[in-house]
């Protein structure tokens, strides 16, 4: 069972560099939503490892994708220039700028996973969501970075391919790492940290490491995301965003990777979906109008769910193994 | 020198505010240990019902604005938050109380997004301003303050001062001289033993409820009073500085509630002031994230028996 993964790395990877050239001949409407969902898958998966198998509430991974976002533009629109201009070598800034992102979201992730090691619950929830607000305040304050005004003029450089590439990576690592015998120790942490930390888990290398990996990939997901819509503003990147991303780990279940990812997919067609409903005139006026304002629906959601079936709507599906953890 | 008090002053009143808003994250705290996310939206509401409520109200006490007419505009905003406190915490958060504290704080962001965006639906996005319950003008500061007589005080920053005062004091005589208080106090102090004694939980966790969206209602028609302009998004930041301020005061702890209110506006103020508008928030949120990390139990710290 834990080889499947591998596999499937393969198979995605092996179809976005089939189909990549193919894909952009479909509506480029359809192509946007499309890249829209991979991105949310990275997010989603990186952050089911750390509020799903580690059991460490985040609500901030939104301020992770910004970092990752304004870092790697920056990288791009600076340095974009230097190698020449045929394919390679910008393609080759590009991937840098997205490394350099991710890293930079690592060491915020960094700098949050420390005070996570004196917090539980609540209050890293709370501080989490700071980070976030803080993270944005000093983009906000970054006169380099555009400040209010956003940072735009990036290359279109994300495509399908780098973009399902990235998601199939964080999507393998995650569950690789989960289900490695290092990995474990998440999962320990999340159970019951008193009885890890008995067993010699090192809780706190296990927490920190969650968090920079998480914060790692959410930092991808912000330079691709930069580089696919061209233009990033720091109200992109505040807590409701964060919202977007836990509600779709709950929703998929926290902690069951399959769900997860299969929520990401869902809640980034709900809102095109939602959107075309509030054109049906047929339709009374509120729910036009509810349809239009997609949060609504999603708070209902997390509500609904957290009274009726908090292991999420897809939890206890997933991979057999998950299962056995839930019903304990 | 004149700046620095005016800052002072303007954060003052302000931080009166966040304390009122403090005190609720604070009992329901002590009460049931877990944070109402909910609680700044409630403070919104509170901020609505005035807004709709007020001009009947002040028509019932004459014409104009008129201090009772005022008075009584609170205590129906209060009235009405109350009611919407016991509702949500009957309907959402009672269901979930044997079920693992991630549970509840997730059900409490939904609630909070569900007031917010719903808040947004009813009430229409744009800021509304809000109706005029007093004559809100500056003080005329004697002649002999000599150059303090340059200073701003209005008659909204007092209000909101003395408001808040009574509603602390009569607060601290709520939980310390009522059987409701004690009750309160036990059940924070250990919840089952206080069930065993034939506490009925329920019923005291309601009345907490009731009574800190009380005080956020009441927060609510004072901040409108001093800023005429309400949108159904102004609880969303007031409710985190006063979460931060219950924090910073010690959460659980009602004079801790107070006194990190007067200091987190007190300290936003200054960094307007000073430093830079735009960095307001993240120096709170700076603020915040210090102290988990070098006293978690805040200023006034937990360890006395006075946990409500």
């Amino acid at each position: 069972m834990d080889k499947w993964p591998k596999s499937i790395l393969i198979a995605v990877l092996l179809g976005c560099l089939i189909g990549s050239p193919f894909v952009f001949q479909i509506n480029p409407y359809y192509y946007d939503i499309l890249l829209g969902i991979g991105i949310s898958i990275i997010l989603a998966a990186s952050l089911n490892l750390v509020n799903g198998y580690t059991g460490q509430f985040s609500l901030g991974h939104a301020g992770f994708m910004g970092i990752g976002a304004y870092a790697s533009s920056w990288v791009t629109l600076s340095y974009g220039y230097c190698l020449g201009a045929n394919t390679t070598s910008t393609t080759t800034v590009f991937l840098l700028a997205l490394l350099g992102g991710g890293l930079m979201a690592g060491i915020a992730g960094l700098m949050v996973g420390v005070p996570s090691l004196r917090l539980k619950g609540d209050y890293l929830a709370i501080v989490t969501l700071a980070f976030n607000e803080i993270i944005k305040g000093v983009i906000q304050n970054a006169e380099p970075l555009g400040a209010q005004r956003g940072l735009g003029g990036m290359v279109q450089h994300t495509n399908f391919f780098w973009t399902f590439g990235f998601a199939a990576l964080t999507v393998y690592v995650v569950v690789h790492l989960v289900n490695s015998t290092y990995g474990r120790g998440f999962l320990a942490v999340r159970d019951d940290e008193i009885a890890a930390e008995a067993m010699g888990i090192n809780t706190t290398k296990y927490k920190v490491l969650a968090f920079v990996l998480g914060a790692f990939f959410a930092g991808i997901a912000g330079g691709l995301y930069a580089h696919f819509k061209q233009f990033i503003h720091p109200e992109g990147f505040n807590f409701l965003r964060s919202v977007d991303i836990v509600v779709m780990v709950i929703l998929g279940g926290m902690g069951n990777t399959a769900g997860v990812c299969f929520a990401a997919v869902l809640l980034t067609i709900l809102p095109e979906f939602l959107r075309s409903v509030s054109h049906y005139t047929w339709l009374p006026l509120w729910l036009q109008q509810i349809a239009e304002n997609r949060m609504i629906l999603y708070s209902l959601l997390l509500i609904v769910l957290m009274l009726t079936r908090p292991q999420g709507l897809f939890g206890g599906l997933g991979m057999p193994r998950r299962r056995k953890d839930v019903e304990k | 020198m004149i700046e620095f008090l005016q800052q002072l002053i303007d954060g003052f009143s302000q931080g009166a505010i966040y304390a009122l808003i403090a005190l609720g994250y604070t009992m329901v705290f002590g009460v049931l240990r877990f944070i109402n996310f909910a609680h700044g939206d409630v403070f919104m509401l509170g901020a609505f019902a005035g807004l709709y409520l007020g001009p009947r109200t002040l028509k019932l006490f004459g014409a104009g604005p008129s201090y009772i007419g005022a008075a009584a505009v609170m205590l129906l905003a209060m009235l009405v938050c109350a009611v919407i406190g016991i509702i949500i915490e009957r309907l959402c958060y009672r269901p979930l109380r044997e079920r693992p504290k991630l549970t509840v704080l997730i059900t409490a962001i939904g609630v909070s997004l569900f007031l917010e965006n719903f808040g947004q639906f009813i009430f229409g996005a744009n800021p509304k301003s809000f109706p005029e319950l007093i004559n809100n003008r500056a003080f005329e500061l004697p002649e002999w303050w000599g150059q303090f007589s340059a200073l701003t005080i209005t008659i909204s920053q007092v209000l909101v001062v003395a408001v808040t005062l009574v509603l602390l004091i009569a607060m601290r005589h709520i939980v310390l001289h009522t059987r409701m208080g004690m009750a309160m106090r036990a059940l924070s102090f250990n919840p089952v033993a206080a069930s065993l004694m034939g506490i009925n939980t329920d019923v005291v966790i309601s009345f907490t409820f009731g009574l800190g969206s009380a005080l956020a209602g009441a927060a609510g028609i004072l901040i409108s009073i001093q800023q005429p302009s309400i949108d159904p998004l102004m609880g969303v930041n007031a409710g985190l500085k006063a979460f931060v301020a219950a924090v910073l005061g010690g959460i659980g702890n009602l004079p801790g509630a107070a006194l990190g209110g007067i200091l987190i506006g007190l300290l936003e103020y200054i960094v307007v002031g000073y430093v830079s508008p735009t960095y307001r928030d993240a120096i709170v949120f700076g603020v915040l994230i210090l102290i988990l990390l070098v006293k978690p139990t805040g200023l006034l710290g937990s360890s006395e028996r006075e946990k409500v």
